[in-house]
């Protein structure tokens, strides 16, 4: 309640409904003041449908998008299209950071199989360990199921890594088969502009051509 | 004069903020400009060329443009990329705990040179050393004495006379050691430590890692200077080490 008098003092005056909406659109990821300002101006001058589908939509967010019980993607029936399928490869997990990555992947059209999405990665430094994201979860759905291969497609970077490195302690003994996403030069980039770890591991997992 | 709109230092990057859709923002401790802050644009995207030479725990070379609050990245070329560490489970832990000490103990823009040698030196040991433990306590007690904060290891902060080779106790609080007297007139906690445990840390304090290196330190004896250090470390910065409970889950 604090920031809200905060807020109110530091905008020039308008009216109530308006000073509420903009405090709201200025608490989303990457809206500043201005942004917000401008953006509260702009529906007040809109359709009345555009403002109605915009809060529907904002509403319908919340109330229909859970959690898939298996794979923990954002869908609104549980389990989710992919978890349902009978079309995909059910012996093949692929584990991934977050659900925006697995909207990468199927845009690729090149994976058939099943995914687990972890919901973050392990960041010591941050203070989030094995127990903060889906590790437990996932464990459980690799004992009780015939899985036959696991892909790491954690990101690259040293949390991702490091995720991956912790995954594949614990699911090595359990005699899966366990790959990780070849990690190399991206497609349309100059070689000049590599860094070592990716020119070490482009070159190591070098392909008969 | 004014400062120059570009300038180049070499870095190693110690902390990795994300920012809005792609960008980051990059803590580097440098060894003329200490602890410094760069903003680097698009870090995140897959294609971005300087991501690479910019991950953590990379030593790099560091081009910076003046900015109005925070000064922008401009290029960046690896020195040594640690590879090691960026592929053990283990020794990225015992390297982001490093890293992190680093970060919380040093304030912005202080030179101090001695402190760089120090991280770049630990950094390039955790490739190699098999003494991973006694390298953490040998970096914690250097960092201690680079930020100021060394212990009082040769006599009792009390009554200042030499130590005995007798249980004494270390005082957080006091900042050293107290003798057996001393420590239970004292009112801050203190931690009895054994005479091993007194003489590790001496010679830790005092002789450069070539000679500790070749101590064989037992598990018990390990595991006291460690509770020892950390709980030092906790009570001046008044806070967890985060890491520290992550290599903690790792041991078990």
């Amino acid at each position: 309640m604090k920031a809200k008098i905060v807020l109110n003092q530091s905008l020039p005056q308008t009216a109530e409904p308006i000073n509420k909406l903009i405090h709201e659109f200025s608490k989303l990821p990457g809206i500043g003041p201005k942004s917000a300002q401008r953006i509260a101006y702009y529906l007040l001058r809109a359709q009345e449908d555009q403002a109605k589908l915009l809060s529907e939509a904002i509403l319908s967010v919340k109330q229909q998008i859970t959690l898939c019980s298996g794979c923990f993607n954002v869908t609104d029936s549980d389990p989710c299209h992919i978890c349902r399928s009978t079309e995909r490869n059910r012996n093949q997990i692929c584990i991934v950071e977050q659900p925006q990555d697995i909207l990468a992947l199927e845009h690729t059209r090149i994976y058939r199989g099943l995914y687990h999405v972890l919901h973050g990665a392990i960041s010591p430094t941050e203070g989030v360990g094995s127990d903060d994201i889906r590790i437990r979860e996932l464990m459980e759905r690799l004992q009780g199921n015939q899985i036959n291969e696991v892909i790491l497609a954690t990101n690259t970077n040293l949390e991702g890594e490091q995720t991956a490195l912790y995954l594949q302690r614990l699911i090595a003994p359990m005699g899966i088969k366990l790959t990780r996403l070849a990690r190399g030069l991206p497609f349309g980039t100059e070689l000049e502009y590599a860094d070592d770890v990716t020119l070490t591991r482009a070159f190591e997992g070098r392909q008969e051509f | 004069m004014t400062s120059p709109r570009n300038y180049q230092t070499e870095a190693i990057i110690i902390k990795k903020t994300k920012l809005g859709e792609a960008d980051s923002i990059l803590t580097l401790y440098t060894p003329h400009l200490g602890k410094i802050q760069g903003f680097a644009k698009s870090l995140r995207k897959t294609k971005s060329k300087l991501a690479g030479h910019l991950e953590l725990l990379t030593h790099s070379q560091v081009s910076f443009a003046r900015g109005k609050n925070l000064d922008t990245i401009t290029g960046s070329q690896t020195i040594t990329s640690f590879l090691p560490l960026k592929t053990d489970l283990e020794l990225t832990s015992y390297a982001l705990y490093v890293i992190e000490l680093v970060n919380q103990f040093t304030p912005d823009h202080l030179e101090n040179r001695p402190l760089f040698q120090l991280l770049l030196g630990t950094l390039e040991h955790l490739c190699q050393t098999s003494g991973r433990e006694l390298l953490l306590r040998y970096f914690e007690m250097h960092l201690l004495e680079t930020s100021g904060y060394r212990p009082q290891l040769q006599q009792c902060l009390s009554c200042k006379t030499p130590l005995q080779p007798v249980i004494n106790s270390f005082s957080a609080g006091a900042g050293g050691m107290l003798c057996p007297d001393c420590s239970q007139t004292h009112s801050s906690t203190t931690t009895p430590l054994t005479v091993n445990a007194q003489k590790v840390l001496r010679l830790l304090q005092a002789d450069d890692y070539d000679t500790v290196s070749r101590l064989r330190v037992p598990p018990e004896l390990s595991s006291e200077l460690e509770r020892v250090m950390r709980s030092y470390l906790r009570y001046l910065l008044e806070r967890e080490v985060k890491s520290a409970a992550w290599l903690d889950s790792l041991k078990r």
